[in-house]
Parts: structure tokens; sequence; C-alpha cells
């Protein structure tokens, strides 16, 4: 099962290496991690998503708990949450139809076109996993993708609970 | 007014004497020559000059693990903090508490390749609790407390803490300031075990028909060995103890029915397979515990306290998880039990015994004696016991006469037995008798080996010499890898894979010509005699060659993949 942790810890020299690290050491996958400074400069936050049932989950949410540099850690997919990744694409767009086409995808979607180029169309577009992926799918039965980039998923609790130290 | 000013070198030595330590066990080379100089001007501690790093961190673990005490490593940048690799992991698998002090090229430097330039921090990161990098002269004194704060507490095991040498050297100086009251904002382990899982924790225990308490190595981290025996007492169990959970309560109690595991007793074995309620206490179902998780005690209810949340249901499920340190724990669930006024039920407990001391009456953990004089590694291990009154620190290596000094050796009290139960290293034993010795001058610190495990750390005999330090190295020579063969024996169709020790040197003149003694004892008659002899030169290193049968297996053994109790009782004999 896909899991999204929260992680907040002090934004120290190593801190990062060793969550990275502890992951590669007892085997436990990382599907995407995105890690910056929080408002509070002295912590940073990461958001892990990674894959595995409640026995191992459970381990990983222990074992990053017990880094000395880790403050909080939460397991985000147990309660109401949002989730977003930003996924930047660029496609060809050769001619007028695939152009348009791209355009109506991306409308369709919600994103935007950024960027142009001679032959291509940079496309921002912003949602969960699942937006994302089938956004993609979408375009590949007009166009030919020619580089993409995805941020990894942040999240964050919906309502009044909070990630704080 | 002025303000006294020291550079980072002294820092170092100040804060380690402010932090009370009495001894460094270090090896000296570029990055931290400064240190060395500070050293050398101070009398508050005492370094002691290895001859190899892996030797000065097993010997700070056997001082820690005999006193409890911090043991303190200085070792240089590059190939003197790698040498220390061992050593750490030693540490960190037993929960041991360990400072790592490591040179560093200067920081201007760093990430060049420069001379003996090794990112030790990322190294060691997989097996330390925590590691720093010293960044600024001012904060040597602080990191260097949080490094004892964090070695020493919640889960202990080992830190280390990077010196770069453009931190150390005399031109730079700052006021010393040390904070010795710790606080770290994202650390706070939990200490007192829920009073909510006390309760269940012992509702279960009061309900058990069949209880028994298998502890492990915390009991002896947490000093909790007294309120084990009270706890033991109390319910009138049956104990077992891990390897590291050895003389937690005395080997020679009524309860006690031995270590389990792998080469455990059968009656250990069976009351954990026969169970309804295991308590562990300390202890981690590791898989030398275990043996096959998918058939391990599936009907038993787990009660599970550990002070690392990460050991509770990790290899096994725990059914009443209760996290905290082991003495804090006991002393709650006692209490628990006087307020709910139990009284032991003589009936329930008179039938589980019964069924215990049938298991027991097998008697698994014994030998047959050579009729040639041949001498049994068992035989000698007994010996030893007998000649020392069952009161030495007893520092094991690992293989063979590690599990044969575990099974015939009962401790007495806890911090007798030190070995490298986690991670198995080779080489842990003279160094860590070293490190006994240190601590206790006037007792017997015996390094308990074997022909492979010695030669991995044989040049420590030199600074036994230099230290005057008389540990008594009983060597049980099988002129083999015992434990490889063995393993060979049953699962490898006989073939002795180098196994076999070819060109091991005369032992008694090695021993010698590092200006000690050295005896060879070969035939049984003569063994206690020859011990004893041994034993009586008080100010003297002896090394003590035994030539044991090598043929010998360690028996009781578990039987692979097998349950908890399904045992080897002898060569092809099943329990």
């Amino acid at each position: 099962m896909r899991r999204i942790l929260s992680i907040l810890l002090e934004n120290e020299p190593g801190s990062l290496s060793r969550i990275v690290g502890l992951f590669s050491q007892r085997s436990f996958n990382i599907e995407s991690l995105t890690v910056a400074p929080t408002e509070d400069d002295s912590l940073s936050r990461i958001t892990i998503a990674t894959l595995g049932d409640d026995k191992v989950v459970e381990q990983i949410v222990k074992q990053v708990n017990k880094l000395v540099d880790v403050l909080k850690v939460t397991d985000l997919t147990e309660r109401a949450h949002v989730e977003r990744e930003i996924l930047l694409i660029k496609v060809l767009a050769m001619n007028e139809k695939t152009r348009s086409e791209v355009k109506r995808i991306t409308d369709i979607f919600r994103g935007s076109v950024i960027d142009i180029g001679k032959q291509v169309y940079t496309v921002q577009m912003t949602g969960d996993d699942d937006k994302l992926n089938a956004f993609i799918e979408a375009l590949k039965n007009e166009t030919e993708i020619i580089e993409s980039v995805r941020s990894g998923t942040v999240g964050i609790a919906r309502g009044d609970k909070a990630l704080r130290a | 007014m002025t303000t006294e000013l020291f550079n980072g070198a002294e820092m170092v030595v100040k804060a380690l004497a402010a932090l009370k330590v009495k001894y460094i066990f270090g090896y000296p080379g570029g990055s931290v020559l400064d240190i060395y100089d500070a050293i050398f001007q101070q009398d508050e501690v005492e370094h002691i000059l290895v001859r190899h790093e892996q030797a000065a961190t097993h010997m700070a673990d056997g001082y820690t693990r005999a006193t409890g005490e911090v043991g303190v490593v200085l070792a240089t940048s590059g190939p003197g903090a790698t040498n220390c690799v061992t050593g750490i992991a030693t540490a960190y698998m037993d929960s041991i508490p360990m400072v790592v002090l490591a040179g560093q090229v200067a920081t201007t430097l760093i990430g060049d390749d420069a001379f003996q330039e090794t990112d030790i921090v990322g190294c060691s990161r997989p097996i330390v609790k925590h590691s720093f990098s010293c960044r600024s002269l001012e904060e040597i004194p602080n990191v260097i407390a949080k490094a004892f704060y964090l070695a020493n507490s919640g889960r202990p095991g080992p830190v280390v803490v990077e010196l770069p040498k453009d931190m150390l050297i005399p031109q730079n100086k700052a006021p010393f300031h040390i904070e010795t009251n710790v606080q770290i904002r994202s650390y706070s382990p939990t200490v007192k075990g829920h009073p909510k899982q006390i309760k269940k924790a012992v509702n279960t225990i009061v309900n058990a028909q069949r209880l028994v308490i298998y502890s492990g190595g915390g009991i002896i981290s947490a000093n909790a060995s007294e309120l084990l025996t009270q706890l033991v007492e109390t319910l009138d169990a049956p104990i077992t103890n891990t390897l590291m959970g050895l003389g937690g309560i005395s080997g020679l109690h009524k309860n006690f029915i031995g270590m389990l595991g792998m080469h455990g007793s059968l009656e250990a074995n069976k009351a954990m397979a026969n169970a309804d309620v295991i308590l562990a206490l300390g202890a981690r179902f590791d898989d030398r515990v275990t043996n096959n998780v998918e058939k391990f005690c599936p009907n038993a209810t787990i009660v599970h306290v550990d002070v690392d949340p990460t050991s509770i249901s990790k290899t096994i499920n725990a059914h009443i998880p209760v996290v905290g340190l082991a003495d804090v724990v006991i002393q709650q669930l006692l209490d628990e039990l006087t307020a709910i006024g139990f009284k032991a039920d003589q009936e329930r407990l008179a039938k589980w015994w019964q069924q215990v001391e049938g298991w027991r009456s097998v008697n698994s953990v014994s030998y047959e004696k050579n009729d040639n004089g041949l001498i049994k590694p068992q035989q000698a291990v007994e010996a030893l016991y007998k000649v020392t009154n069952g009161e030495a620190y007893i520092c094991s290596d690992v293989g063979q006469h590690q599990m044969f000094a575990a099974q015939y050796y009962p401790f007495a009290k806890p911090r007798q037995w030190i070995n490298s139960g986690g991670l198995g290293t080779m080489g842990f034993g003279l160094p860590a008798a070293m490190g006994a010795q240190v601590a206790f001058p006037d007792a017997h610190a015996v390094c308990v080996t074997g022909d492979g495990s010695i030669q991995m750390n044989i040049q420590e005999l030199s600074t036994c010499l230099q230290y005057g330090l008389p540990v008594k190295i009983v060597s049980l020579n099988n002129r083999s890898l015992g434990m490889v063969r063995q393993w060979q024996d049953m699962i490898y169709g006989g073939r002795h894979s180098s196994s076999y020790m070819e060109s091991l040197p005369d032992f008694v003149k090695l021993a010698e010509s590092y200006g000690h003694v050295g005896i060879q004892i070969n035939h049984a008659d003569e063994l206690e005699d020859k011990l004893a002899e041994a034993f009586a030169l008080k100010d003297r290193l002896v090394f003590i060659d035994i030539l044991v049968d090598e043929k010998e297996h360690v028996y009781p053994m578990q039987i692979r993949h097998g349950a908890v109790d399904e045992m080897w009782i002898k060569k092809g004999e099943k329990a």
C-alpha cells in the first residue's frame, strides 16, 4: 500500500542522509522524497511516498522516529489529507493539430502551458499522483514526450491537525 | 577579570575531564596530534595506547560492559577512523554506550581527497546512534557533552564525534563552557512504561498458566538485575536469558533454566515453546533466539518490554508492548503486583514446573569426557569456573568457545559476561578483557578464545605489557575454526573449506616474546592444576594454550528453519 510520511527534522548537515541511509539500510522503499526548510529555518520538512504493508510502515515510522534529528513523523495516509505534486513536461508540438490538442488536454486537467519552443510546449501540471499519471497518459496518445520532471509528492493534513515542533 | 582561553584540543580534554572520564583508549596520528599534546599536559584523563584502533574500540567497549561507564576512543582521521568501524558496529549491535572521537583533515581540505581523509561520519552512519562533526571551536565541549548524553540514554549506543584539525590547533582559542545538563529538542526517550500497558501486562501475567520470563541485555544495561530477581521470585516463574542477558539473574538461581536460542538449553527452548505467556524484558527476539519466526510460539501471548520501540513487533508481534527502561518498568510491574495483592497460584505453578523439570532432567547441556585424556572444550570451561571460583570477568571471543563459556560458566552477577553477541566480532575478546582489567585491576579478567579469534587482535599483547594488564588468556585451541567446521560437518557434507588453521604459531613462545608467560595444557589430568598455577600469577599475563578435542561440536543446537524447541541434543540425536 502506498503511504505518505511527513517528517519534521532538524535542518542540519547530514540529517537528510540519515533518512535516506535508513531507508536503504533496512530495504524500505522510497517512491518519492522531497525536502525543504520550513518557515522556521532551523527545521526541514520531508515528505516520503513509500510502499509497504502495515507491519513495514509501522517499522518505518518507528525507525525514522528513532533518528536523533527527527522531531515528528506522521503517516498522512492514515487520515484525511491533501497531497500535491508538480509535473513539468516538455512535449512535441509540431503542428497546429498537436498544439491545440496539447492545449486542450492541459486545460481539461487545469494545467498551464508555461513555455514554448519552435517545436515544443512545456506544460506545468499540479495534482496528486493519479491525476499526473492520467495526464501523462492522455498526452502520450496525442504526441511524443520529450522530457518530464516530477517534484515528488508533498502533503498536509486536512482541517486543524498540524505537524509542528 | 579576563576569561581564560583554550584551544580546541584543550577543550576536548577539558570536556572529557568535566564528564568524569578516567580513560581514553586510542592511537595518535596527524590530525589528532594537538589532542595528544593536550593529553600530555594534564593528568586528569589517562590515555591508553593500543596497537590497532579496532582494539581501542573493543577495549573501551569491554571497559563499559564491566563498569557501565561510557567508553571513550580517540583515533586519527582516515585509516585510524576506519579501523574503528568494526568496534563501533560491535557496540551498536549490543547497545553499548561509546563515544568515538575521530580526527579529520582541516575543514579547508574536506572533500579534496586530502591525505588521510575519509568521511568517517558517512562510513559509520548506519552503525551509530548519532554523529557530529564539529565546525566551530566554541561548540566542542557541548558537542562532546551531547555525545555522552546520547550514548548513555534511552537505548545506549555509540556516537561518533568528528574533529577537523583546524578546530584543534593551538593558534585558535576561545572561552571554555560546557553544559552537562543536556537537552535535545528532537530527542526524549521514553523511560516509564505507560500505566495502562502495565496494568494489561500484569493482568496477563497473573492469569498465565505457563509463564516464562525471557530477559536480555536490556537488564544488564539498565542495571536491573536485582529488580529482575525480585520479579522472578515474586512470580516464581522460570526465567531464561539471551546470550547478551546472561548474569541478569544468577546462573545458579533455581528459577534459571539456562540460555535460550540456537545453543540454548532444551528446557529454556521447550519452556518458550510451551508457554502461554512470554514476558520479554530487554530482549529483541533476535534470529539466533527465535529460529524460524513463522513457527515461533504461535500460541503464546507476548508481553514485550523494551526501551526501543523499534525492537517491539519488529520480528515477532507483541500483543502487549511496553516501552520503557527495564529497571523502571520492572519496578512498575512489581508495584502493580503489590497493588492487586498478587499471590502465586501454587497449584498452577507446580504443574508448570513439573513440566519444566521434565525437560531439565534431560540434562541437554552436557558432554562426555574422553578416556584418553584429550581435553573436551567444555571441560576446560568447567575447570576455569572452578579455578576462578565463578567470579572472573569472562570476556569471550566468537566461536565454539564462546558458546561453551556461555553454557558452562554460570554467571552469578551481571557484567561478568562480556561478549560480542549481536555482531559476532572475532578479535573482540582480548581487548575487551583488557578493558575490564583496566576497570578492575585486582579482578580476574579472562579472555576465553580460540586459535582463530585470538589471532585477530594478538598485537594487543604488547599493550598488555606496557600497562601491566595481567589478563588471563584461555585459548581453547582446536587447530581449526571450530564453529565454521561444525557447520561444515553438519550442513556442508564435512567439506572443511578453509576452516583448518595451518601454520599456527607456538602460542607459548609468542606470549614469551611479548614478555608474558605462556603455558600449554594438553592432558585432562593436568587441566585444573595448571590453570590454578596460571591464575596464581596475579601480576602476569598468562597465555594458556589448551589443546582441545577438535572434533567436538556445540550442543544442544536448534535445527535450522525449525521451531524454537526443535533441537539436536547431540550428534545425530534430536530432542
